[in-house]
């Protein structure tokens, strides 16, 4: 140590020696941090080998320098005695934990063996799931390869109806592909966000947005996180939001309150829906002969709809040149919205929100958008080559998450929302939602989902998962019956962009559609957490059929910790923690990109693993080798890429494009297409880890409609044409699934499912109570119940974590506290929490702050006694709780197959539908929650936990 | 009992101001503090039963969440909670052995190790229960003001502040010298009528909270145009006229 750092000084009350400048320690490396799905930019410190900390990296897009609170604890996850050590496979039962650690060609022998098989006979019978992975387009891609369509990640019970609504109404969506003008929004209105998801750019954004003094307000059953902070907090009743909505959509077509520049010019408001009833072609739009939709030009009639300087008619019914009658889809949704079902008082009651409230929100919003629009000095030229001189701002944002997603009205929610938007001409201007790249895209984006046909050792050309356009573009049979295990892109689910991980194991245990071989699972807690029904999903990873086998034969499970699901595995791979492992935060996947440009970023190791593991996509690579799948062999047979970085850098999807954007070409100097770079993970770790694109400011906004951006996109490779991006109010894609329900065009649903795809494949937004709620009698569950997720805690992956099961441990049911009073409960009193499907026992706390007809926990702070290494009398397992126990992947009985809990477009898992009644438990059953399942076993090679940890990297 | 320091005319009072208008509890102060002085000037900050129940550990910074008032009108507050750096601090005065002390230069209320032995006083005459007893090391700590990052040499100029402050995603924590009528924090006091934690106690804590910022207001009832006749009878034909252009 320099003795100039050590400055002695000594102090009225201390004699103390102090180092004030002792360097933070001996090598700083960047990565990006994965204790949650935000990819935050972080500098890891290093000190002799061990992580000294953890900090923000300042230059960073993402997060600019600071860091939250799981991030911060990086270090305890990395360090948890909770991580797997070995591969594993399993000697006894499953369920008992009883494995033989074996070496790690064994391992890949054998899941070589159960693979190869599988492909050779029939592909389908793998099921190949993932959690909340950034590896998606290297896994999907696999999957392909590897000749399966059983292929999705987490998606389909987290935010399906998110991206699904965005992508088929604006081309982009709240999340991940959007986010509010932060620094110029004068009104933000944000529904349902967990608070753990776009945790450090909201709180940045929310920060300045108070600084600047504009309004926010929180729509969300449940006023914590967040809605703390709120200007006004709107405790709804969850499920209603779209009904919401839509009163303040009828509020202002009634006092129009409307941009009704914005929707003839960016949407599809003018464009002419053919009538006729009973016809193929009606609700589909009219088009000349060249397919281009027709708008009604005041003088000159029908024309096509881009025509520059047309005068459309928003409203009429008008006869076409082949003389069926056609009206703008402005006037059916007006009409539609105007409608006395909509008015507020007609909602108020079931919000939970005043008619008066809903009116007051309404004028806010159009005082902001249209009295203090927002006018950028900044020329710009829209796709038909007009210039302007200006950009005109309707300064309210909207940001939407999972309180919109979880239901299964979810989708039309989420459209809604974004015709509210369309309607105040907010989306993509100055002060209102933005679009982050690489989005928008066409509506829908690209061809159909692949995996129609699959044949033995043959790969799927395509996406497995892509966007439907209509009934060819289905997963189905020809009569009718799902293609996929978990009824993706069939009549179940047209749009089940995401998949339905949620009912794999389910359809799989009941041989519906077919059972299946293998069950390939990568960090996926199936057996707890991300199951809708864990009692049911472990029961079914233990069934045995007839002749003894288990009734999914193989389970192939990766992960870098001991979570509830191990135990249920056949074959262990154990993955690296995130500071030990390559990744590639890819545009083909969720990159980091934001309105600003296009961006994404990789993960470099920091430390080497002290233990026998690899990185799941270095396994998954050598497996792909291994069976021989062509885009990962040569053609002589041996491997095409020696591990996940050389993959990163090498691997093209299209002639130019590759997993990574930035420094591409021979020099490194293309950006989006270009050669692969040998030297481009270099340039990125010079970077900081991550590349970042910067729009010129002609193109920071309209990108729907703006000619240098849609051409600079394109020449990204982001989009196939520099077209006008069409928001589009009136979906066809929609309208031509409920075409087929009524029985036109040669692929329709079965007849059980004709009525339901009729219905909820409606092209205007609809507004219906959640699906399980008609199948049960509401009398008996009179309180909705939610989840919430902690800013400390991302669902099951902080409980191993020392520092975040300190503020984490154990969850209790949160109730309104008059509610809780008139039912005859106190303050941590222990109750039963008793839905349809399962009753759950825990404990309570009062607040004021919550819906009075709801009650809520903390998602995943339960844990089964004995996972994550944590000892048997833990709060996690002894109080902590699952709501999950109470709530049914199925929808209440019904004639014929059972239905997926799940909205009937997307097939999004519908977990915030749930209902249930509290009642206060006996005397002698308090004290300890219920279900509580036997104590899982650890691995034997897991060494104890210390009883007293006294982490120190320093000197 | 330990003396406090007279400073001179004008020194520095470092110390924290923590804006309860954007805190949302995210607990980030309190682990990337946690992080930092686990191997800092008072390392370790030990965690007992780590992986069982009874989880307790040393944090020097922990936040709190209650709700004030009722129903719709209350408001849920996170109040984050640490070593206020008091001008009249009772831990110091308290201490037999000089271990716990106030530095006449900075302000900054620092515990020595070495001559601390554990017995709790400080602990007892904190009203803020800003002590954090490490009974492993029978050592009492607490939040140094992050005093090896502040003056950190080795440390860019823009990164010598407290770790609760650069990582706070919400902008909600501030460091300076509260000591400056013209510091940055002194003005953000100013400006938004800051406070002192319990000022009826008498320790005059240096460190200052900013009151949540009044909402902003309910806009007025809406005003409407009385609609026409035709409209009332079909409100679509308001449109039907209106002249727009592609």
């Amino acid at each position: 140590m320099d003795g100039s750092r050590w400055a002695e000084r000594r102090t009225a009350g201390g004699e103390e020696r102090i180092a004030y400048s002792r360097p933070v320690g001996d090598e700083v490396k960047h990565t990006t941090c994965y204790m949650c799905a935000c990819r935050c930019g972080i500098r890891v410190h290093l000190k002799d080998g061990r992580i000294r900390y953890i900090e923000g990296n300042p230059d960073h897009p993402v997060n600019r320098g600071v860091l939250c609170g799981k991030g911060s604890a990086g270090i305890m996850n990395h360090y948890a005695p909770a991580r797997l050590r070995a591969p594993l496979r399993r000697v006894g039962e499953r369920g008992s934990g009883e494995f033989a650690e074996i070496s790690w060609d064994e391992a890949m022998e054998i899941a070589t063996a159960w693979l190869r098989r599988v492909r050779e006979t029939d592909p389908r019978r793998l099921a190949f799931f993932t959690g909340r992975d950034q590896s998606q387009s290297l896994t999907g891609f696999w999957a392909a390869q590897f000749g399966t369509p059983n292929f999705a990640a987490h998606g389909g019970f987290c935010s399906v109806n998110m991206a699904a609504g965005g992508m088929y109404t604006v081309g982009g969506s709240f999340w991940e592909f959007g986010e509010p003008d932060w620094e110029r929004t004068k009104y933000l209105m944000m529904f349902g966000v967990a608070e753990d998801h776009d945790s450090n750019p909201i709180k940045l954004g929310l920060a300045g947005l108070k600084a600047r003094g504009a309004k926010f307000v929180s729509v969300n059953p449940v006023r914590t996180g967040y809605s703390a902070v709120a200007d006004e907090w709107i405790g709804i009743r969850p499920g209603t939001d779209g009904l919401f909505v839509m009163a303040l959509i009828h509020e202002l077509l009634r006092t129009d309150r409307v941009d009704a520049e914005f929707l003839v010019r960016y949407t599809n408001a003018p464009w002419l829906v053919v009538r006729n009833p009973g016809g193929p072609d009606d609700g589909l739009f009219a088009r000349d002969a060249a397919g281009r939709p027709l708008a009604w030009d005041r003088a000159r009639g029908a024309l096509d709809a881009a025509t520059p300087g047309m005068q459309p008619a928003l409203v009429g019914e008008f006869t076409l040149p082949d003389g069926r009658r056609a009206q703008p889809v402005f006037h059916l949704m007006a009409a539609r919205y105007l409608g006395p079902d909509y008015a507020p008082e007609a909602v108020a009651e079931r919000c939970g929100v005043s008619a008066e409230r809903i009116r007051r929100i309404a004028a806010e919003l159009a005082a902001v958008a249209f009295d203090q629009a927002i006018v950028l000095d900044q020329p710009w030229t829209d796709t038909l080559g007009r210039r302007h001189a200006t950009m005109l701002g309707r300064p309210v944002a909207f940001h939407a998450m999972r309180g919109i997603s979880a239901h299964s009205n979810g989708f039309h929610t989420c459209r809604a929302l974004h015709l509210l938007q369309m309607l105040l001409g907010a989306v993509d201007t100055p002060g209102s939602w933005r679009y982050k790249s690489p989005f928008p895209r066409p509506i829908p984006p690209g061809p159909g989902p692949a995996g129609r046909s699959v044949a033995p050792n043959t790969p799927i050309a395509g996406n497995l998962l892509a966007f439907p356009h209509g009934p060819d573009d289905l997963l189905v049979d020809g009569a009718g019956n799902p293609l996929r295990v978990d009824k993706a892109f069939s009549w179940e689910a047209p749009l089940g962009l995401h998949g339905l991980m949620h009912t794999v194991i389910g359809n799989a245990g009941a041989g519906d559609p077919y059972p299946i071989d293998t069950l390939f699972l990568f960090m996926a807690n199936m057996a707890w957490n991300s199951a809708m029904n864990p009692g049911e999903i472990t029961r079914l990873l233990t069934a045995r059929r007839p002749d003894g086998e288990y009734v999914i034969p193989h389970v192939i499970y990766a992960d870098a910790y001991f979570s509830e699901t191990v135990p249920f595995a056949d074959l262990i791979l154990p993955d690296t923690t995130y500071l030990e492992r390559w990744d590639c935060i890819s545009l083909l996947d969720r990159p980091i990109g934001s309105a600003h440009g296009a961006g994404d970023a990789i993960r470099q190791p920091v430390v080497k693993p002290d233990r026998d593991v690899r990185p799941f996509q270095d396994v998954l690579i050598e497996l792909g080798a291994r069976l021989g799948l062509p885009a990962f062999v040569k053609e002589d047979g041996s491997p095409r890429f020696r591990d996940y970085p050389d993959y990163i850098v090498n691997h093209e999807r299209a002639p130019g494009i590759g997993p990574l954007a930035g420094w591409r070409g021979r020099d490194g100097s293309a950006k989006g297409v270009g050669e692969p770079n040998p030297d481009q993970l270099r340039r990125y770790i010079e970077n900081g880890c991550f590349w970042r694109d910067h729009l010129p400011p002609e193109q920071l906004y309209y990108k729907h409609a703006n000619r240098a951006y849609l051409d600079g996109a394109k020449a990204m490779g982001l989009i196939g044409k520099a077209e006008q991006i069409v928001l589009q109010i009136w979906s066809e894609p929609l309208q031509r699934f409920r075409l087929a329900a009524e029985g036109h065009g040669a692929r329709q649903p079965p007849e059980r499912l004709r009525e339901r795809v009729r219905t909820y494949c409606d092209p205007l937004p609809i507004w219906y109570p959640p699906l399980e709620h008609a199948g049960q009698d509401l009398a008996q569950f009179p309180l909705s119940a939610v989840t919430q997720r902690p800013m400390a805690m991302y669902h099951s992956w902080g409980s191993m974590n020392a520092w975040l099961r300190q503020i984490h441990g154990a969850n209790r049911l949160y109730m309104h506290r008059a509610a809780a009073e008139r039912m005859g409960l106190a303050q941590d009193d222990w109750v039963w929490v008793t839905s349809r499907a399962g009753r759950v026992r825990c404990q309570v706390t009062l607040m004021e702050g919550v819906n009075p007809d709801t009650v809520w926990t903390w998602n995943a702070i339960g844990k089964r006694a004995g996972a994550w290494r944590l000892a048997e009398d833990a709060p996690e397992s002894a109080r902590g709780f699952l709501l999950n126990h109470a709530i049914s992947e199925w929808l209440p009985a019904q004639e014929g197959p059972r239905l997926a809990n799940a909205d009937p477009v997307t097939g999004q898992a519908a977990w915030y539908d749930l209902r249930v009644r509290v009642e206060k438990c006996a005397p002698g059953e308090a004290g300890e929650t219920a279900p509580r399942p036997p104590p899982l076993r650890a691995p034997a090679h897991l060494p104890p936990p210390p009883d007293l940890l006294r982490y120190n990297a320093g000197p | 009992m330990t003396s406090l320091p007279d400073p001179p005319p004008g020194a520095k009072k470092l110390g924290l101001v923590i804006d309860l208008d954007t805190c949302v509890g995210c607990h980030a102060c309190a682990v990337n503090c946690k992080e930092w002085n686990t191997s800092g000037h008072l390392a370790p900050l030990p965690d007992f039963n780590p992986y069982a129940a009874g989880a307790e550990g040393v944090w020097f910074n922990r936040v709190h969440a209650y709700e004030a008032g009722e129903g719709e009108a209350g408001r849920t507050v996170h109040f984050p909670r640490s070593c206020l750096h008091c001008e009249q601090p009772a831990c110091v005065t308290v201490c037999p052995t000089g271990a716990s002390y106030k530095r006449a230069e900075d302000g900054i209320v620092l515990v020595n190790p070495e001559t601390c032995i554990g017995c709790g006083l400080c602990a007892w005459a904190c009203p803020y229960g800003a002590r954090e007893l490490d009974e492993d090391a029978g050592v009492m700590k607490k939040c140094t003001l992050c005093i090896d990052r502040i003056y950190n040499e080795t440390l860019p100029e823009a990164e010598r502040q407290p770790a609760c402050v650069l990582t706070c995603p919400a902008r909600a924590r501030h460091f300076g010298d509260l000591g400056d009528p013209e510091s940055a924090v002194s003005r953000l006091v100013r400006e938004r009528g800051g406070y002192d934690l319990m000022p009826e106690m008498g320790y005059r804590p240096v460190n200052k909270y900013l009151p949540p910022r009044r909402r902003a207001a309910a806009g007025a009832p809406p005003q409407e145009a009385a609609p026409r006749a035709e409209e009332i009878a079909n409100p679509l034909l308001r449109w039907v006229d209106r002249v727009l252009s592609r």
